[in-house]
């Protein structure tokens, strides 16, 4: 463990970084790991997740979950509820990547029906959403539907032939969040993604076919609820963001803030945490271009799945109606949120950021929709390209102790250059076709950044949460086709 | 002369440079330079056209922060990858730039492509001068 702070052990997998071990603290900080992953986190997790203690508003603790590691201002796996009348709002708890999130997509298709056809559908995919540096998307939309896009999220999609209606009640706050409004949002960054609507970015973002075994399922009753019943299953996994639009919503406000502050008399300890008071005309702006930005990702995602569907349709040469192509869920993974909690025993309206962590809703929210009610609310952790991903469901437990928020991915272990220093990424390619996993990258470079052996163990990570009660395992899915950005 | 290397221990999933130059205009050129040897071989860069533009920011980290987040919106914006800088760095009331960029259409089947960089950080981000050298820290979201 790279830190030379106090950390307390409150319970198996539940540490606590007192308020007295550093200056400013105003809560404690909280980290959610087993022993192992604790000694693995690297110096980043703990420096950072003690620098958002510090910041006005914060309520009851600073937050890592158990895929923590070293980002910038929140450290990736960082969850903080500020108060909404008196906290603030920080780029820098939300990440460039406004939104960045996963959806899982089922379909009636089995393993013995796509394997055959692996290479073909991985390449059709591959065709269909772009993917890379540089890459742009074939939907071509004016600045007046862009403004639309940024108000409507996946309801435009939807709206406009991209997508089924009954979509819409799968994608967290139905694909849409209410107040955003375009004219927060610069010049810079509609010019920015104008052109990138329906494509992949790079990075850590992939489109990945994957199965379910019979074996692999925890919990038969809400695998079934969340339309995962059959042996040898195939789904579909999408991990990206809000691209160079919320980049720049980003890059645009964070300047903003760091002019801000002295305005009002605030101080960070990390220039990247710089912040406004959420009520304030700085505040109230980046959340409504922010927003813009969340709604943009949403539409994102939507777009690329009509592409499976059309994709999918092409390889098997059947009507997209019988290929059974639904969405399980879409979650977002970086943002802040307007929720409620129960805070010293009142109700209090907070301001959640979540960077690198997923909302964990437990049963009978009425955010879900009704037919997850009973089971909770789908949660959708992505593992490394070589390794397995999960499906999970949110408790009650999260409601009261997390903000209703847990783990988003494995969490990185290893830098990406000392990552492509030990794999190559032709080398790779070959390794995963061995073990079953067909490969199609915009970049092999990229790909060797993304080796298994740079994460952490996905089961650790996901464990830690279902023995805490988080979130419970319903769901694990084995890769087996992945399209790289 | 321009240098940069990469940080291979600092923030785990982006990429951290520390990067260098006898000049504030070999600084910014080498802060450049980096930036895009993320994003693709830039030896598989031919610059064919011409970009000029202008900055200006009251502080000399500014200026820098101002420069990487123009070039990494022009990467998007306009599609392109840049090879060549020639910069011009004066201070009156304010640190001025004026840059004249040569660049390269994004061409996925033509250039060596790596991975996109979203954006450049305030995470640890710093310029000073030490022993006659202007040299900056900064990270960059990937």
């Amino acid at each position: 463990m790279e830190t030379e702070m106090k950390v307390n052990k409150i319970s198996d997998c539940l540490w606590e970084i007192p308020k007295t071990e550093k200056e400013g603290m105003l809560v404690p900080a909280r980290i959610y790991a087993s022993d192992t992953l604790l000694e693995e986190m690297d110096k980043g997790v703990f420096e950072q997740i003690t620098n958002v203690a510090c910041l006005p508003g914060i309520q009851k603790y600073a937050l890592c979950m158990p895929d923590g590691h070293w980002g910038y201002g929140f450290p990736i796996g960082g969850v903080a509820a500020f108060d909404t009348k008196e906290g603030i709002i920080s780029p820098g708890g939300i990440g460039f990547d406004i939104n960045c999130g996963v959806r899982l997509i089922t379909t009636h298709l089995t393993v013995d029906e796509v394997k055959p056809r692996i290479r073909e559908l991985v390449n059709e995919l591959f065709r269909s959403v772009p993917a890379g540096v540089g890459a742009k998307g074939p939907l071509k939309v004016s600045v007046s539907q862009l403004k639309e896009i940024m108000k409507k999220g996946a309801d435009w999609c939807i709206e406009n032939g991209y997508g089924l209606p009954h979509d819409r009640e799968k994608i967290e706050e139905c694909g849409h969040i209410p107040g955003a409004d375009p004219s927060k949002v610069s010049e810079k960054a509609i010019s920015r993604g104008i052109n990138q609507l329906g494509t992949l970015g790079s990075g850590n973002h992939y489109l990945e076919i994957q199965m379910v075994t019979i074996d692999n399922i925890y919990d038969e009753k809400a695998a079934n609820v969340f339309g995962i019943s059959k042996q040898d299953q195939i789904v579909i996994m999408v991990h990206c963001g809000s691209r160079g639009f919320g980049h720049q919503v980003a890059t645009d406000y964070l300047r903003v803030f760091d002019k801000a502050m002295k305005k009002y008399g605030m101080t960070v300890r990390d220039r990247e945490l710089a912040c406004a008071p959420f009520k304030s005309p700085e505040g109230s702006d980046y959340y409504k271009a922010m927003l813009c930005a969340a709604n943009s990702a949403f539409a994102n995602r939507q777009i690329i799945t009509h592409r499976i569907r059309e994709s999918f349709s092409k390889v098997f040469d059947t009507n997209v109606d019988n290929l059974g192509i639904e969405l399980v869920y879409d979650v977002a993974h970086n943002i802040a949120k307007v929720e409620k909690y129960k805070i010293n025993g009142k109700e209090k309206e907070v301001l959640v950021h979540r960077k690198g962590s997923t909302r964990s809703f437990g049963p009978g929210r009425k955010e879900l929709p009704e037919i997850y009610r009973n089971v909770g609310q789908p949660v959708i952790v992505g593992g490394s390209m070589q390794t397995d991903s999960y499906l999970l469901a949110g408790t009650e437990k999260a409601m009261e102790e997390t903000f209703g928020s847990t783990m988003h991915g494995a969490g990185r272990t290893m830098s990406r250059s000392a990552a492509k220093k030990r794999v190559r990424g032709d080398k790779l390619l070959k390794a995963m076709a061995k073990d079953g996993i067909h490969v199609k990258t915009a970049s092999m470079s990229g790909l060797a950044e993304e080796a298994g052996i740079a994460y952490k163990e996905i089961s650790e990570v996901v464990e830690t949460m279902d023995k805490l009660g988080i979130t419970k395992k319903v769901v694990k899915l084995k890769p087996i086709g992945n399209i790289k950005g | 002369m321009e240098e940069y290397i990469f940080l291979d221990d600092i923030a785990t999933a982006d990429v951290a440079i520390e990067s260098r130059g006898d000049t504030l205009e070999e600084l910014f050129t080498a802060s450049a330079m980096a930036t895009f040897e993320v994003m693709a071989d830039t030896c598989s860069i031919q610059p064919e056209t011409k970009k000029t533009l202008q900055l200006e920011n009251s502080e000399v980290d500014g200026l820098l922060f101002d420069w990487l987040a123009e070039i990494i919106y022009l990467k998007d914006s306009e599609s392109m990858l840049f090879g060549k800088y020639n910069l011009k760095i004066t201070k009156d009331t304010n640190y001025q730039l004026d840059a004249e960029i040569r660049d390269e259409e994004i061409n996925q089947s033509k250039h060596d492509l790596r991975c996109d960089v979203k954006a450049i950080t305030f995470h640890l981000f710093e310029v000073y001068q030490k022993d006659g050298k202007w040299i900056s820290r900064f990270i960059l979201d990937i």
